[in-house]
């Protein structure tokens, strides 16, 4: 019955909702501006999706998804900050043709672990492998020791603590807590004009899709019910013979890459990239976002994400002192009121009217198989 | 100084007396803006500017919230000071400056949305803002791509020069080298000890230092420390101080950490009327969390001190002090903001036109006579000739003059032999 399809029918609905809101109202409606807003806020997005497979499936909070976000983030500024350092853009400098911030400390040739990052390929492939490989190593080194819950919770929080401290502190290498500033071309073409902005926002969306379709994937197999099970009931999954610990780390891995997709969207729409994104507190805020958007919702926690920083954006303006308690009051709410967040409240509120809505046209069959496919994903 | 404010701010007439004085400075423009008929805006915008026939928009960008707040306050006041002044005065070529004013929030990347926030949808003329070198880093792309017009108040370490930003504070050598010239001199200092914050402004201007000390100076570095910033736990260093006894100890620790660092100091038993310590990063803002008590006896280098004995002076504190409270006090980057607003208007009533690029062609050589520091003027590179000044901490939270430059420092942001 589960996987007939891809999507059931509400999922559909998700599905089409957010297609027609990302490729068509916000393009249109929007300038050029608030587009970027948008593509920014949708880089968050992709951690919010990895952590829906992390943490509302597989059980795994991860409070240091900044770490991987600002891994896939800064493999792409290097990227884009050699090919915005060459030779006669930096004829100033005392050693041309090195980044800015190396030449500011005392940096006089290229470190060897920059050179690759010449190369285009290879920066696609570290965007994806270096976050990844780095999430393997926590994941086996955490999950075969069987450590995990608020143990690892704690972990991941320490690592992100300690990137941002490396990177700070390593300044000739890595900007220090400037950050990568001045990101101009990609491939010789200009990521800042209006249209670059406007086509990077398609890319994104487009990328953005990808991940949800692999994430449904995920969900739909084997793979997602064993996710599943081992929250609910981690030792009977392992006493029927399962590596629970091989599936957590796979889908720790899992949401490291979405968020190392996320970060290097980041750095192309934003043209820059820092160590404030690494930090805990974005990596907190980041488990915020799936939160309220509903960690078992794959579309929720989209939602989630663009809204909650759409209100950060706006609500900052107007009441800067007051945002952070709002935040840290709507968490609180989510967890206490409504633990499936946005989502949950759809499911709850107001998706029985439109199942209602729609039996009333339909016929008797056809509303009982609904209801069926209905009950089915929320567990 | 400050008992002869109090008095005179209580009678009515002498503060009366005082907000009139306050705009003394700028008289000698008043001909030129108020008897000339205001040229037509067409004129003098062609590059769609928000710029009507009574009015011309800038925008202010600095840190209300977070933790650069507490530095940056001073600098929205003094630009929101300026702008007042100018505005009472007739304003910029017959129009009245209106101010939108965004935070940045202490955060690098909302502070290049924000500009360019301001450059694409208020279409401002310039920017009077930024703070933390991160943040002018982040908001430098955005200026040049949108062509703005940003003034910069900050000290800073230099190695940067745009058309489109005016540094009204000192870059590093500027800040520096007369400072450890007369230490050296003064005191016959042959020893320092480095400590800083860990981040590109106290690294590049301790490496300046270092240079300076080894190669003209002829002393040595004994010691260099770098902290996170935030970071309060200083007995590690102090120790090491106390080992290494350096003749000087030359500090660029910023914000918050030199509360801890000024108090752990003084109970490690340093005094600092024996040791000699000098600082490029204390002013008066920083010293009102510090204590007076803490730090009398330090040594400052800078090109401000809110005690200038100048006639110019002598008006900005009481007419800053008038608008913003009594209790407020003036460090380097508030009067390096206060220059932003004024250098504008002088630019472009030089220039006759508000369009960035004639404003960028027309900065250098622009002088500001009415300066509370003194008199400054805008060099090719668009960083401010400046004297140099030594002050050294009073218990009360302010600073006596001890030593200023004879002539204005040149600025020098690509220093040769230095890099």
């Amino acid at each position: 019955m589960i996987n007939s399809r891809f999507f059931n029918r509400s999922e559909l609905m998700g599905f089409i909702a957010l297609a027609a809101v990302l490729f068509v109202i916000l393009p249109l409606s929007l300038d050029v501006f608030r587009l970027n807003l948008v593509a920014k806020y949708l880089t968050y997005a992709f951690v919010a999706l990895g952590l829906v497979l992390c943490w509302g499936y597989g059980g795994i909070l991860s409070l240091g998804q900044g770490v991987f976000f600002g891994l896939g983030g800064y493999c792409m500024a290097m990227f884009l900050k050699l090919e915005a350092s060459s030779v006669e853009n930096t004829k100033i400098q005392s050693t041309p043709g090195i980044p800015d911030f190396m030449d500011w400390n005392q940096i006089t040739s290229l470190p060897l672990f920059w050179q690759p990052f010449h190369s285009l390929t290879f920066t696609i492939l570290a965007i994806i492998l270096v976050p990844g490989v780095f999430a393997l190593i926590i994941g086996t080194a955490m999950f075969k020791r069987r450590v995990g819950g608020t143990y690892f919770a704690i972990i991941t929080q320490a690592v992100a603590a300690i990137l941002t401290i490396l990177i700070v502190g390593q300044q000739g290498y890595t900007g220090g807590i400037n950050g990568m500033t001045d990101l101009r071309t990609l491939r010789g073409w200009d990521i800042r004009p209006d249209h670059a902005k406007v086509i990077l926002y398609f890319v994104e969306v487009v990328l953005l899709f990808a991940c949800i379709g692999i994430a449904q994937f995920i969900r739909l197999t084997k793979l997602g019910r064993i996710l599943v099970a081992m929250r609910e009931q981690e030792d009977r999954v392992r006493f029927s013979g399962y590596s629970v610990a091989n599936f957590k780390i796979f889908a720790f891995c899992m949401a490291a890459v979405f968020a190392a997709i996320g970060g290097a969207m980041f750095a192309l729409n934003v043209g820059f990239m820092s160590p404030s994104f690494v930090g805990i507190v974005p990596s907190i805020e980041m488990v915020i976002y799936t939160a309220v958007g509903g960690r078992m919702s794959i579309f929720g926690a989209i939602w989630g994400a663009i809204l909650v920083n759409f209100a950060k954006t706006s609500l900052s303006e107007s009441f800067p002192q007051l945002w952070l308690f709002g935040l840290g009051a709507l968490f609180i709410a989510v967890v206490l009121a409504f633990p499936n967040g946005l989502s949950g409240l759809w499911a709850d509120y107001v998706q029985p009217r439109i199942d209602r809505l729609f039996a009333s046209r339909k016929s008797k069959p056809d509303w009982k198989d609904n209801s069926v496919a209905d009950g089915a994903p929320a567990e | 100084m400050s008992d002869e404010e109090n008095k005179g701010l209580l009678s009515p007439l002498r503060r009366k007396l005082l907000m009139g004085m306050a705009a003394i400075p700028a008289i000698t423009m008043l001909p030129r803006a108020s008897f000339a008929q205001a040229p037509a805006t067409s004129a003098v915008n062609t590059t769609g500017l928000a710029v009507t026939d009574t009015e011309v928009t800038v925008g202010i960008l600095h840190s209300a919230t977070g933790t650069m707040a507490i530095s940056e306050t001073g600098s929205i006041e003094a630009e929101k000071l300026a702008i007042e002044q100018i505005n009472a005065m007739g304003g910029v070529l017959g129009r009245k400056i209106k101010f939108i004013q965004e935070d940045g929030a202490s955060d690098w990347p909302t502070f290049a949305e924000k500009a360019k926030k301001l450059l694409v949808n208020d279409k401002v003329a310039a920017i009077m803002g930024c703070w933390t070198s991160a943040s002018r880093k982040a908001v430098l792309p955005v200026m040049e791509q949108y062509n703005g017009m940003l003034y910069y108040p900050t000290f800073y370490e230099g190695l940067e020069q745009s058309k489109n930003v005016i540094y009204t504070g000192q870059e590093a050598t500027q800040q520096i080298l007369a400072g450890l010239n007369w230490i050296a001199k003064e005191k016959g200092a042959k020893t320092f000890f480095f400590i800083g914050s860990d981040y590109i402004w106290p690294r590049t201007s301790n490496k300046i230092a270092r240079k300076h000390v080894e190669n003209v100076l002829k002393g040595k570095v004994v010691g260099e420390e770098y902290y996170p910033l935030g970071n309060t736990q200083f007995n590690s260093v102090i120790n090491k101080i106390k080992l290494t006894k350096p003749d000087v100890i030359f500090t660029d620790v910023v914000g918050g950490s030199n509360v801890a660092f000024y108090k752990q100091l003084k109970a490690a038993g340093i005094d600092l009327s024996k040791q000699a310590l000098l600082t490029i990063s204390v002013t008066e803002d920083e010293i009102d969390g510090i204590g007076g008590e803490n730090i009398a006896g330090a040594y400052a280098c800078m090109k401000y001190f809110q005690t200038l004995d100048n006639p110019n002076n002598k008006t900005f504190v009481p007419a800053f002090k008038k608008m913003w409270g009594e209790k407020t006090v003036i460090g380097d980057v508030t009067q390096a903001a206060y220059l932003g607003p004024w250098l504008w208007k002088l630019t472009v009533e030089k220039a006759g036109s508000f369009d960035v690029d004639k404003i960028a062609a027309a900065s250098p050589g622009v002088e500001f006579k009415g300066a509370p520091e003194g008199y400054v003027r805008i060099h090719e590179n668009h960083h401010l000739w400046s004297k140099t000044r030594v002050g050294r901490a009073k218990l009360d939270g302010q600073f006596e003059l001890i030593y200023e430059t004879a002539d204005l420092v040149e600025p020098d942001p690509f220093p040769k032999g230095y890099q």
